[in-house]
Parts: structure tokens; sequence; C-alpha cells
């Protein structure tokens, strides 16, 4: 109850604040309340999700973080592009911000859209420290709505983000209660054959991957705007509106596939930049991505937001309603995910890979040559399965061909892909890249290892890049996990195939068994953070400091 | 050096001092906990239950280990004990620490020592071994000893966990171990010395951190080492219904 009025005695301040353009935020220990369970964590302004700022266009921006913790804190204003020293990441933007310290960030806003903010310390984001930003652009918007609501999307996990990451090392399927089973085995047996699932069964165990392996944090109740499904977060509207809705998922882990059953959602913008609408039943929204979409509810009735995790483990819930306590029903979890073949890419080659990174060069022989000689018996086993599926996955070329990933909208429609995502207006003139660099995504899942070209952050080198050059990155995903890759500071555009009209995002998904690039316009002196934003990941070692030289203000590392 | 470090060490000093007049433009170096080995540490016990064999026998058994290091390196502490609770004796009690590292995707080699330290006579030995995931997810420890008497013996503990469903788990456990000499202060004969074959049902009741079981467990001596044991006056096998808890913390 309190929090509300907090909340509400808030966004009164908010209008007096934007033309002050000074904000003040303090970093708090807080309850937070999902409505399963209640748990101590941090948030902004004594309330975990913290406020949502909202900035203009054009303006300059003071923000004044006062850490109220014991322990050294940082807001990084994810998607922003703001000069590297205000970019909130402690070790290469900033020294952080220490117990009682008040740290006073400022840098133009020169874009606008929907964006977050969060901690970039320790595990203080996953423990609740985030919020939202809505930038009000300067111009007229292309498309139009009556009204506009922040549905931002989190896994608040009873654990803490400390505990999590030493049991996820203890016993990397700590969390995973979606392994497959002795029940699973027969009922498999009986729909493909004894013999084809005792192929797969050993294809994975020689591997010693599991199918299951979609979500390595379960057992999280998904929030929206900080509110649990009993909660019901409710946003309300009058027949015939256009809704904006600004989707941003602040998870540590979770992947989220958002449909709004009776309605159908118009993307109009991604990760903040507008995009060419298109229509869907249904989206999955990367960890650390945003996405806008319009609604527009025909008729006076309850419709439920329904944010389903990619591995089926857990949802998020909330309700548009013509007055508050109307509350439409709420579908049921669909079957969980199982990786294929597919995912897993050139299995072998992977051995290779983690070989390499784990032995330093000198390892034993007899398992590599033990996979290749498992994989095509593996591969004989799975055809059945990925045939099925080979059909649709022609419809996604972001998910690998046979891909137990591939997303289905529930109501048999259109699921949103990258295929479909056009920029609005091209950002920057489409040109050759300069060169291209190779980021293989790497990890070992028994070790809960997790690298790129098989380094850990702390070994690595920091990637060098030259002001005025125009990279582009590919990504080899060969772990079983999807990884959303994060460059700060600078855009990431993704090849989606569509030239100067590819999308702009600052958050790019990999899928298992994928290959995705994405162009750099190098447009930012400094240095940079650059990672996979699964919080786990990232602190294991998929994690890489971007440091470019030169240009107009360049210092010369 | 002394000149850099002081310059360093005056820009960083002035740097925090007034931060914002400083060159704004200056690239730290990121000495964070992110840049550093990741360091992690775990207690578990794998079996910690009570046991009551075919001829009324009564053992309290641990088998625990406990670890702390980071990915390239860990630190091992590995406790078993056998108590008899009728004669208030350790039939067996023995620790082990050990360094250990990876030299494959799943597997870490390991050296260090065992003190076994039961009723009757002590032994310590110097221990290398080999300890991982084998394929189709056999959980695999495999030790070489050789003790302060010279004796050399092999150690083999393999795992399989079947899961009934995500929360009722039969694990099966074997170990097994030959010595290579004969040492009969402590009952043992040249050959296949001795194993264990366990059966237990758990449920993970919270989490992974506390999951009660049942089980059977056999254990059986062969060759020499029965004969041994049977001229002490003990069985060369037995059985034992066992009740206890799988802890994780």
């Amino acid at each position: 109850m309190n929090r509300r009025l907090v909340a509400g005695f808030l966004f009164s301040l908010l209008p007096a604040l934007v033309t002050a353009g000074e904000y003040d935020l303090t970093v708090d220990r807080v309850d937070i309340d999902t409505g399963e369970f209640v748990k101590q964590g941090i948030g902004y302004n004594g309330a975990s999700p913290g406020p949502v700022l909202r900035f203009k266009e054009g303006e300059t921006v003071r923000i004044n973080v006062t850490n109220n913790l014991d322990e050294v804190t940082s807001i990084h204003w994810h998607g922003l592009i703001l000069p590297f020293e205000q970019d909130g990441v402690p070790g290469i933007s900033f020294p952080g911000i220490r117990p009682g310290d008040t740290f006073t960030y400022e840098f133009p806003i020169v874009q606008a859209g929907t964006y977050w903010f969060h901690s970039h310390s320790g595990f203080q984001e996953p423990d609740g420290a985030y919020g939202a930003i809505v930038i009000e652009p300067e111009g007229r918007e292309p498309f139009r709505y009556d009204r506009e609501y922040v549905i931002q999307l989190t896994d608040k996990h009873p654990h803490s983000g400390d505990r999590i990451m030493r049991n996820l090392k203890m016993m990397p399927d700590y969390y995973n209660r979606q392994q497959q089973t002795v029940g699973e085995f027969f009922s498999d047996a009986s729909e493909q054959g004894l013999l084809t699932t005792l192929r797969d069964r050993m294809a994975w165990g020689n591997m010693r991957m599991m199918k299951a392996d979609v979500e390595d944090l379960q057992g999280f109740t998904g929030l929206i705007n900080g509110k649990g499904p009993e909660q019901n977060w409710t946003g309300l509207f009058e027949a015939g509106e256009r809704i904006r809705l600004r989707f941003i998922n602040s998870s540590a882990m979770t992947y989220f596939d958002v449909r709004i059953p009776g309605l159908n959602m118009t993307v109009v913008q991604a990760d903040g930049n507008n995009v060419q609408p298109v229509t869907v039943d249904e989206f999955r929204i990367g960890v650390a991505e945003t996405y806008d979409v319009i609604v527009r509810p025909k008729d006076a009735e309850a419709y439920t937001i329904f944010a389903e995790s990619m591995g089926r483990s857990g949802y998020a819930r909330a309700t548009l309603a013509p007055e508050n306590g109307m509350e439409a029903p709420v579908p049921a979890l669909r079957e969980p995910s199982r990786l294929t073949m597919a995912d897993m890419g050139g299995a072998h080659d992977r051995a290779h890979g983690d070989m390499a990174g784990m032995n330093h060069g000198d390892g034993d022989n007899s398992m590599p040559s033990d996979m290749s000689g498992m994989d095509h018996s593996g591969m004989a086993g799975m055809d059945h399965g990925a045939m099925a599926r080979d059909q649709s996955a022609e419809g996604d070329p972001f998910y690998a061909k046979g891909s137990g990933l591939l997303p289905e909208a529930a109501n048999g429609g259109k699921f949103l892909s990258y295929a479909d995502l056009k920029a609005q207006k091209p950002l920057y003139e489409n040109r050759a890249p300069t060169r291209e660099i190779e980021l293989r995504l790497t990890g070992n899942m028994e070790r809960y290892t997790w690298s790129i070209n098989g380094v850990k952050y702390e070994d690595a080198d920091p990637i060098r890049l030259q002001y005025g050059e125009r990279v582009r990155f590919k990504f080899v995903n060969e772990t079983m996990m999807t990884h959303p890759m994060h460059l700060h500071g600078m855009w990431s555009i993704l090849d989606v195939g569509a030239g100067e009209w590819n999308p702009v995002k600052h958050t790019v998904s990999v899928q298992p068994g994928t290959t995705v690039f994405m162009e750099t316009e190098v447009d930012a002196t400094g240095q940079w953070a650059f990672h996979c934003h699964l919080s786990y990941h990232a602190a294991a070692g998929m994690f890489r400091k971007v440091i470019v030289e030169g240009g107009p203000e360049g210092s010369g590392a | 050096m002394t000149r850099i470090q002081t310059i360093t060490s005056t820009g960083a000093l002035v740097l925090s001092l007034i931060p914002m007049a400083a060159d704004a433009r200056e690239m730290i170096a990121d000495h964070t906990a992110r840049k550093q080995p990741l360091t992690t540490w775990g207690i578990q016990f794998e079996e910690l239950e009570y046991r009551y064999s075919d001829d009324d026998e009564e053992v309290g058994v641990w088998s625990a280990d406990a670890f702390y290091g980071t990915d390239d390196l860990k630190f091992r502490w590995m406790s078993k004990g056998e108590y008899a609770i009728d004669e208030q004796a350790y039939e067996g009690l023995e620790n082990q620490l050990v360094a250990q590292t990876p030299i494959s995707a799943f597997f870490d080699a390991k050296a260090g020592m065992r003190f076994d330290t039961p009723e009757g006579p002590d032994r310590t030995y110097g221990v290398v071994g080999v300890t991982g995931l084998a394929p189709q997810w056999f959980e695999i420890d495999a030790s070489l000893y050789v003790s302060d008497e010279g004796d050399a013996s092999a150690e083999l503990d393999a795992e399989y966990e079947l899961l009934i469903t995500n929360h009722w788990i039969i694990a099966a456990t074997l170990d097994a171990s030959v010595a290579f000499s004969e040492d009969r202060q402590i009952g043992v004969g040249k050959g296949l010395v001795s194993t264990e074959t366990g059966v237990r049902l758990s449920y993970d009741l919270i989490d992974r951190a506390f999951s009660p079981y049942l089980g059977v467990v056999h254990e059986r001596k062969y060759g020499d080492s029965a004969d041994l044991a049977e001229a002490e006056g003990a069985s060369a096998e037995d059985w034992f219904a066992v009740i206890g808890a799988r802890i994780a913390f």
C-alpha cells in the first residue's frame, strides 16, 4: 500500500523534474514482495523496480545517485548513447559509487524511446536494482497512441544473486527441474520407438549435455512492474483507445514469450528505435531487450498480458482492463521446450573448442574422437523429431533449422522474428564494413564456465576498435544456450538482410547453433563493456572490454 | 618505475578528490571482482546415513566434501567415516585433502594427501587421481594411493542418477578398491579388496539442499581381505538398509 503511495507521489513529481533535468536516485535496501515470497533486495528511491525516469530528447540530464548500501554500486543506462565515463560500469567507465557517496551523472539525451537502467555491480541487478527510462522524442512519432504503459518484466528469484551463482557453480543443474525423466523416456519410446529414443539419450549422454538445458535458473516468479501474477498489475484503458506498451525485459536470466490473448500487437519499436510496424500475435523478448507495441482493445473487457518463460518454467502476468479488479483468464503454461541436435550445431567442433579453452591446449584426445563417433548416431536418432519442425524453421532464420527453441504463437498466428524488424528510418548511412571480428560464444555447462572465443574475461585482452571504422561482428554460438549480447555505448545494427533498413539495437540475441552478424559504426571514443546480458553468464566470464581508440576527444589509451 | 607509480597514484588521488574536474577522458583499468577469477565454495554430504545390517549391526556413515577455489584450482577436503554404534568405534575414518585442476572438458586431475585414522593402525597416503563426468552421465572419481608403509592401492567411485521425476531420484553407487600389495595390519590383501554397492531413493525436499533418502547397501570383501576379516570375526559380506539425507549448502 505504502509503496503505491510513494510511487504515486514520485510520479506526480516527475513532470516538475523533467523541466529541471535534474534527478535524485537513492540506492536502498528494500523488501520485494512478489505475492509468493517476500525477499530483501536492492531498489531505487525505496522500491524495486525504481521509478520510471522520463527524459526528453535534446535535454541534458543530471542524475544524483546516492549509495545507501554498504557496498559499491553503479547505474548503467542501458541503451543510452553517452560519454563513456557516464556509462556506469565500475572498472571500465568509472570506479563505482562507494557506500555513502553521491555520484552525479550528467549527459545529453541524444535519442528517444524505451530503455532501462540497472546496477552494473555484482548481482545487484538480479537482486532488484533496475528501473525504466522513457525518452520523449523531439519530433513527432510515426505512430499514434492514446495512452502508454511501461511493462517491465523480471524473473525474481527467492535466492540472492550470490547464492544462485554459487549454486550454479556447485551443481549446474541446481535449478533445473525440467530434466528428462524415466517417464519421459517411456513416453518418447512409445512415440518414436525404443531404439530411436535410446540412441537419442545416448547421443546426448555422450555430449554430456541436456536437452532440457533451456533455462539455467528456474523457480523464479515473473514480475511485471514489480507485481507477481497474483498481485496482477493492471493498466486501465477505455475501449477503442490505442495503448502503447513499452515492454522491457529486466530479467537476470529469463527470455519471455509475450502475448495478450484476444489482441494482436503492432510492434513499432525495438530497443528504443522505431521499426516499420509489424503486427504479431506473440513475440519473444530477450534479456535486456525492449519492444514497444501498440494494442487497440475494441471492447470494454479485461485482457491478460501473459509472458511465459522460454523454457516454460514460469510466467509473468498483468491485466489491461477498463476498471480495476477486472481480470481475464490466465493461460496455462505450455510444455517445456527441449533442445534438439540442431541447437547443438557442430557438436564435436564445440568439444574441440571447449577442450582448448579448458586445457590450455594440452588435453586428453580421447574425448573429441569419442564425440565424433557419437555425433552421427545422435543425428540419426534426432532426425525424426527435427524433420517435423523443419518447415516452420524456414520461417525464422534466427534459429537453427530444427531448433527446439523455435517459437510458435499459442494461437497459431504470427510470431515475431528478428527477420521482421526493419528500421523505420536508417540511423546510419549504409556502407560496407571495414573489417569483421568473429566472436565465438563458448562455454561448458557442466563447469558453468562461459566465455568468448574460449577465453573468460579475467584472462582476456580488450577488443580494440578504431574510431570511424564500421565493424562487422560475427557471433557464432557454440553453446546450447541463447545469449543476449550487449555492446555498450554504440549501436548494434542487426543484419537481418535488409541492407540500410537493418534494425538498430543494443542487445542482440544469438540462438544456439546459429551465427548472427551485427555491424557497429564505431563512433564513441573510450572504453565500453560488451557482454552476454544473462547475469550469471556475464559473471562467469562471457564479457569483454572494448576500447575505441582515436576520435575527436580520444585520449589514446 | 617509482616515478610512474608516483604519477599514477597522484593521478588517482587527484581524480578521486575532484572527479569532475580531472581529465574525464582517462580510461581506468579494471580491478573489480569481475576481472578476478571467480572464487566459489560448497559443502556437500553425499551420504549422511544410518545403516542397519543383516546381522543387526548399526553403523553411522558419512561421505562429505567441501571445496574452495576457482575454475582453475580448487582445494577439496573429503571426509568419509563409518562409526559402529554398538562398539562406539570408527570402523573407518578417512580424510583427504586434494588440489584439483581441469585437464579436459569434463575431468579434473587431483593430488594430495589421505589420512586414515580408524580404530587400529593409522595410515597416511599420497593420492593422485582424476574426477569428473564420464559419457552417459557417470560421475567418476578414480584415485591411486601410496601409503606411508609403501603399499599402493587404487579406488574407483562411480555414481549414476536416475530421475524418476524431477524430485524423486534413484542414485546408484559403486565403490571398489584394489590393493597392489598386502597390508595385513589394516586387513588388506593383494588384489580386489572390497566393493560397496548402493541404491538410494531420494526426494529433494528443499531445493537440492536437503534430500532425505532410503536405500540398500551391499558391502563385500574379496580374496585375502575377506579371509583377514573373517579371521578377526567380522563378516566378509554385509547387506544394509540405510536411511539418511543428502545435504548441500
